[in-house]
């Protein structure tokens, strides 16, 4: 997928220039960046770099100090996240945060909800919408929850509950996917599974994603940006990433890293 | 997916379902309809018009609390909104027996009042949750109180405004058939009010299975994700908002028609407060909890308040203990204690906790003493408290003995129960 360069084609995220500024400290400062529709691409660097910010803006949480999101050429930025939602972006949280009282189809069902066209509907019963529900159970047999369905979210294993939360994320049917850390302490067998849900839920979706494991960054994504101290020092494959010196130190510093992704 | 594989997934089955969410409503419309034939006395069948319409406006004030997760020091403004628009029309409704079908119908007015005056105030106030959102509740609630006091020609003064519920005096004929339902005596207006109470109950519970009652939790739970499902928080919150004044007004026209009078008092901080205390010591997690509560507090404010002045106090009392031990209401208290009996280990469980409850109890007797003599001797009348033929004058040793050994032996009893179940 190195389409992001082809002009003919729309991009489904474009960066012009993004800016936050927290009172005087400058998160993030000046980011450029276009993904093309359906690229894979892998957001990492060191902790504290503003990689949250960084979704926190382009899905509309934070207003940017400067610079412009664009999705699927549309500006999005300055719009509310509930706006920027309903055109397609979907994101997830890097603490999980689902509806805790709600059993987990419920949860999925929220996320189903408004793409079908649910909207504030106070004359109908949730339950009215065979499409709705149907659509729920084939995420939750997609993300493999079906028999934790009718659990409170609260009382699931941690991994449950990350995966809760891309189901949450992807139930919706968004063209744009975003998920901040999706493996964040999972364990490795966990995370295998977590990298083969992504893979399947983001089939022929734009995917943004922020991750550690770079074993997890090398295998899924097409393209890889370095983040560092709010600013895109690099962006390329996975192979020009990995050969990159400026990435090696600035951010890697280590090669233990490089070196297990290969 | 097959069709096959699917099917057992979508949610709980037909019987689940009609046990859960239908039979509740039946056993309810049950015990509505089997009250007449008990007879009840007019000071009964008062209380009981009084629990309807508290059951409706409790349940209103939860669409806030308990489900939008909003709370309002001011939800007395739409009941008596709502139910000031009714008296305003019960009064222009002509004599006549058409006139009887229009007084029946007041509620919807009272609905359509609370519900306007809902989207005016909801407005600016719902675009904040938490602490502004309370905050503007009770500014507004202030505001509205005060200017009902000072628009006369609309409130009625300090006296309120009052009306006359009988449009028609005859039995109706229909068809060969006689009815005598005029709505004039106790027993009609019962009538009345149980159809409503039945009404809004099931719409209300109907509205938290919809999509906007469902996405309403999903608000209350976690704002920051139902903006990331596409839903406005703000916009969820206003249109529960609505929801939940017109059903306030609903409760305000079923009082419209009931007391036939309505005062600025009636949409003051007070009632606002009252609602609170029925919804919350009801219990705001279980859809029931508020009926209960309105239905124990309105038996409260009726019954404790002949025999003793501090039932305000006892109210307070009975309030701090549910917010401090029973969070979830006396309706979660009911849940535990089922749940308590069907689970395994139920006798020494039980017995646990009898052995408290006889222990609460022995302080409680302490206390009501304790009250009841304070309250007596601080009128300065002379009077004397005398339960059971007793005397208890306050400069006696045996008044204060009942205080203190009580009180000391439930508070002892209540805490070796509970350093006997932390080992
Ligand atoms: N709302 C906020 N207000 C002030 N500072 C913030 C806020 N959010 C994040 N930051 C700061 O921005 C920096 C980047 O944070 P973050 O985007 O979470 O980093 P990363 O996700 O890359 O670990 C941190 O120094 C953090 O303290
Ligand atoms: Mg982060």
């Amino acid at each position: 997928m190195n389409s992001a360069m082809n002009s003919a084609v729309t991009p489904a995220i474009e960066i012009r220039g993004l800016t936050k500024n927290f009172g005087q400290a400058e998160i993030i400062r000046g980011v450029d960046l276009t993904i093309a529709p359906g690229e894979r691409h892998a957001i990492i660097g060191p902790n504290g770099a503003g990689k949250s910010t960084l979704f926190n803006l382009v899905s509309g949480m934070f207003k940017p100090t400067a610079g412009e999101v664009r999705l699927h050429g549309e500006r999005i930025s300055g719009l509310p996240p509930y706006a920027v939602n309903r055109r397609g972006l979907s994101r997830s949280f890097q603490v999980s945060s689902v509806f805790t009282n709600m059993t987990v189809r419920e949860n999925v069902r929220c996320g189903v909800l408004w793409s079908m066209g649910q909207k504030y509907a106070f004359w109908k019963s949730v339950r009215a919408s065979r499409a709705v529900q149907e659509r729920t159970a084939e995420i939750l047999a997609m993300v493999g929850l079906t028999d934790k369905a009718d659990l409170p979210a609260a009382l699931l294993p941690y991994a449950d509950q990350r995966t809760l939360e891309i189901a949450i994320t992807i139930a919706g049917g968004p063209s744009v996917v975003m998920l901040d850390e999706p493996t964040a302490g999972m364990s490795h067998s966990e995370t295998a599974r977590a990298v083969a849900l992504i893979r399947a839920a983001t089939a022929a979706k734009t995917l943004l994603i922020v991750e550690h494991d770079m074993g997890v960054v090398f295998g899924l994504a097409d393209r890889i940006s370095v983040l560092c101290y709010g600013e895109i020092i690099a962006t390329g494959t996975p192979e020009e990433i990995r050969g990159d010196p400026r990435v090696r130190e600035a951010y890697l510093g280590d090669e233990a890293g490089l070196e297990a992704a290969q | 997916m097959t069709d096959t594989a699917l099917s057992p997934a979508l949610g709980p089955t037909r019987s689940a379902q009609f046990r859960d969410r239908v039979l509740p409503f039946l056993a309810f419309a049950a015990v509505l309809v089997a009250i007449p034939a008990f007879g009840p006395s007019r000071t009964w069948l008062t209380l009981f018009n009084s629990m309807g319409i508290n059951i409706v406006f409790a349940l209103s004030y939860t669409m806030l609390l308990g489900r939008a997760g909003l709370l309002s020091f001011g939800h007395a403004v739409y009941f008596g909104l709502g139910g000031y628009l009714a008296m305003h029309l019960m009064a222009a409704i002509p004599e006549g027996v058409w006139g009887v079908a229009g007084v029946f119908a007041l509620p919807v007015v009272g609905f359509a009042g609370g519900a306007v005056a809902g989207a005016v105030i909801g407005w600016p106030s719902c675009r904040r949750a938490g602490i502004p959102f309370a905050m503007i509740s009770l500014g507004i609630a202030e505001l509205v109180a005060s200017a009902a006091f000072i628009f006369v020609s609309v409130f009625g003064g300090e006296e309120g405004i009052s009306g006359d519920r009988m449009k028609w005096f005859d039995p109706i004929a229909i068809g060969g058939l006689e009815i005598d339902f005029t709505m004039g005596p106790l027993g009609d207006v019962y009538w009345f009010i149980a159809f409503w109470t039945f009404l809004a109950t099931v719409l209300m519970y109907a509205f938290t299975r919809t999509p906007l009652g469902r996405m309403s939790e999903a608000v209350r739970d976690n704002p920051e994700r139902a903006a990331f499902v596409g839903y406005n928080p703000q916009q969820v919150r206003y249109l529960v908002f609505i929801a939940a004044g017109g059903f306030a007004g609903v409760g305000g026209g079923m009082a419209a028609v009931n007391f036939e009078i309505f005062t600025p008092e009636n949409l003051s901080l007070a009632p606002s407060g009252f609602v609170l205390l029925m919804a919350y010591i009801g219990g705001i997690r279980y859809f029931a909890g508020p009926i209960l509560g309105a239905v124990v507090l309105t038996w409260m404010q009726s019954s404790f308040s002949a025999y003793t002045e501090a039932w305000l106090l006892y109210l307070g009392l009975l309030f701090i203990v549910i917010v401090m031990f029973a969070p979830d209401g006396l309706a979660g208290v009911v849940a535990r204690l089922a749940k308590g009996v069907t689970a395994p280990g139920a006798a020494p469980r039980l017995g646990r906790w009898a052995g408290r409850t006889v222990a609460a109890l022995v302080a409680l007797t302490g206390v009501v003493v304790l009250v009841e003599v304070a309250v007596r001797w601080s009128g300065g009348y002379g009077e004397t408290f005398e339960p059971f033929g007793l005397p208890l004058p306050a400069d006696e040793p045996i008044t204060w003995v009942l205080v203190g050994v009580p009180i000391a032996l439930g508070l002892t009893l209540l805490r070796l129960a509970a350093t006997g179940d932390e080992p």
